[in-house]
């Protein structure tokens, strides 16, 4: 599914958050979205995802320009957002619709696929943050979003864990041809995962640059390539002081 | 294989019988913290029975404890008792039932719609600042000495509680929790009843406690001020007829009675609320 951001600019209270927004995301893209703090990704993540509809521009998904939320779009936060008071597997089943037997299966085998099969009758209480923040991939993966929105998804977590989650996305990437918008603060996830990182500065955040990784996956994590397209990134958001 | 057999089946033995130790453990542990919190009272039941049957305390005054059970044991074997409680709880289940439904409606109104905020709350907020036994005399002076004003004051104890943690409760919903519903594209009564009645039922359950236990104060008041029946007017009854013992046999059944209403909703709420990450103290 195709996305497309034209001049979309997000003002709050007469302060510019984001400006001139321009980005075309082809379908099945993993577009990174870096940038210091406070320059607008998480604003940006969220007009694509329909919560926020008072941004200015046009997002126009798959040639739709109607703002609000789409069917199609799963959104992972930076926080679980599990609802406490339902079990894994409802936690998991509750945006799906028909048959309970049906949802349940469905559930099932995404909770599977993120190493979870056998925990699904746990209270969210119970669950360590990494299998808190699991449950909520698997809940969003559920419904097969084809465009499939994360908020440094995997920033609580430790390095561990992180790397069995990114290339579980990459794995559920490969099956499904998601088109996936990612906001991280770690540039070696945005090098391993994306096709092409787009760089935000200043405040009000505008695109500074983007970077284009056309390497093949997987990538050697640690690798050179990866570490030149690190410095490049590191160069453009100033932090490479020689 | 049968190595493997064995080696399950003994797993799942030394796994049952390690539930078993846990549940003995789980019980003792309660039978320790009821020895404890018994040591205090029984003590003092026991001094007080000693002092009393010295002569230290007058029995017009402070009747012996043997004395009050008596009483109590006398009332129930005459059958009065009976109808002393059961006339009281019917006042508090009513009036309970009464304050909640309308907290209900008018909290669940105010928590959902601002404009009902703006127009309601600033009102029963002026209202909740008067001491409601304030009210006592002029709901008499409406409705008479019957159920119906005694009930109503009950209802008015109970209200308030009730709808302050039902407000505060909805209000006080996360979020980014209403964010997740929306993401799935919930209406708004699937939101309200997959979402936001769930997350404020913690809130609402404490309200719920807090009613109960103003709607047995509220009934002692209400049965002061002129019952023939029910433990408040056994309170009245006891002192114009200067028996000290009716009085306290009075005093320790609402305290039963009250502890056990308390219990049945401290069920309730561990029951629907089990699913809460809550400090557990050691
Ligand atoms: N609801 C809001 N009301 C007012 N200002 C907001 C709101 N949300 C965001 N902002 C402002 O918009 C700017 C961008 O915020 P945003 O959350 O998008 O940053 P971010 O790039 O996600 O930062 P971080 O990396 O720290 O998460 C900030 O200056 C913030 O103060
Ligand atoms: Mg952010």
């Amino acid at each position: 599914m195709s996305l497309e951001l034209r001049n979309v600019s997000r003002t709050f209270d007469g302060k510019t958050a984001v400006q001139n927004i321009s980005v075309s995301v082809k379908p099945g893209e993993i577009v990174g979205l870096l940038g210091t703090s406070g320059c607008g990704k998480s604003t940006l993540l969220r007009a694509i995802s329909g919560l926020d509809n008072d941004y200015d521009g046009d997002i126009v998904i798959n040639g739709d320009t109607t703002k609000g939320i789409h069917d199609t779009t799963g959104f992972i936060f930076q926080e679980p957002r599990l609802l406490p008071w339902l079990t894994v597997l409802d936690n998991v089943t509750f945006g799906l619709k028909g048959k309970k037997e049906e949802k349940e299966a469905r559930a099932r085998q995404y909770l599977e696929s993120v190493g979870l099969s056998g925990n699904e009758h746990l209270y969210p209480r119970q669950l360590s943050g990494g299998m808190a923040q699991r449950v909520a991939i698997a809940r969003a993966l559920v419904t097969s979003p084809e465009i499939l929105l994360l908020d440094e998804p995997f920033s609580a977590l430790d390095a561990f864990t992180k790397m069995q989650l990114q290339d579980l996305l990459l794995d559920v990437w490969k099956t499904y041809q998601s088109t996936i918008v990612l906001v991280t603060h770690d540039i070696d996830e945005a090098t391993y995962l994306c096709d092409r990182v787009i760089i935000l500065r200043g405040q009000p955040g505008e695109i500074d640059r983007e970077i284009i990784i056309s390497d093949q996956r997987p990538r050697p994590r640690g690798s050179e390539r990866l570490a030149s397209y690190k410095a490049e990134i590191l160069d453009s958001l100033d932090l490479n002081k020689r | 294989m049968a190595k493997n057999l064995e080696a399950l089946t003994s797993g799942q033995l030394t796994g049952k019988a390690a539930a078993k130790t846990n549940k003995t453990k789980r019980n003792n542990g309660k039978l320790k913290r009821v020895v404890l919190g018994s040591i205090l009272p029984v003590i003092l039941i026991v001094v007080w029975e000693l002092l009393s049957r010295m002569g230290v305390f007058p029995s017009y005054q402070l009747p012996a404890p043997s004395v009050i059970f008596g009483t109590i044991v006398d009332m129930a074997q005459k059958g009065t008792l009976w109808g002393h409680i059961g006339i009281t709880t019917y006042r508090v289940f009513a009036g309970f039932v009464l304050g909640t439904v309308v907290a209900i409606v008018l909290g669940s109104f105010v928590g959902f719609y601002r404009k009902a905020e703006q127009i309601f709350d600033p009102m029963i907020q002026a209202f909740r600042s008067i001491p409601s036994l304030a009210w006592v005399p002029l709901f008499i002076l409406w409705m008479g000495i019957g159920e119906t004003s005694k009930i109503t004051m009950i209802a008015v104890g109970v209200f308030f509680p009730v709808y302050l943690n039902i407000v505060s409760g909805i209000l006080g919903v996360d979020r980014k929790l209403i964010e997740v519903g929306r993401m799935y594209r919930l209406n708004t009564f699937q939101l309200v009843s997959r979402i936001i009645l769930p997350a404020s039922l913690p809130s609402f359950l404490v309200g719920l406690r807090s009613g109960l236990g103003l709607g047995w104060m509220f009934v002692v008041a209400a049965e002061l001020m002129g019952a023939s029946q029910g433990l408040g007017f056994l309170l009245v009854f006891g002192q114009n007829m200067t028996q000290p013992e009716v009085i306290l046999a009075s005093i320790i059944l609402f305290a039963i009675i009250g502890k056990l209403s308390d219990w049945v909703l401290k069920i309730i709420e561990e029951r629907s609320l089990h699913w809460q990450d809550r400090m557990v103290k050691s």
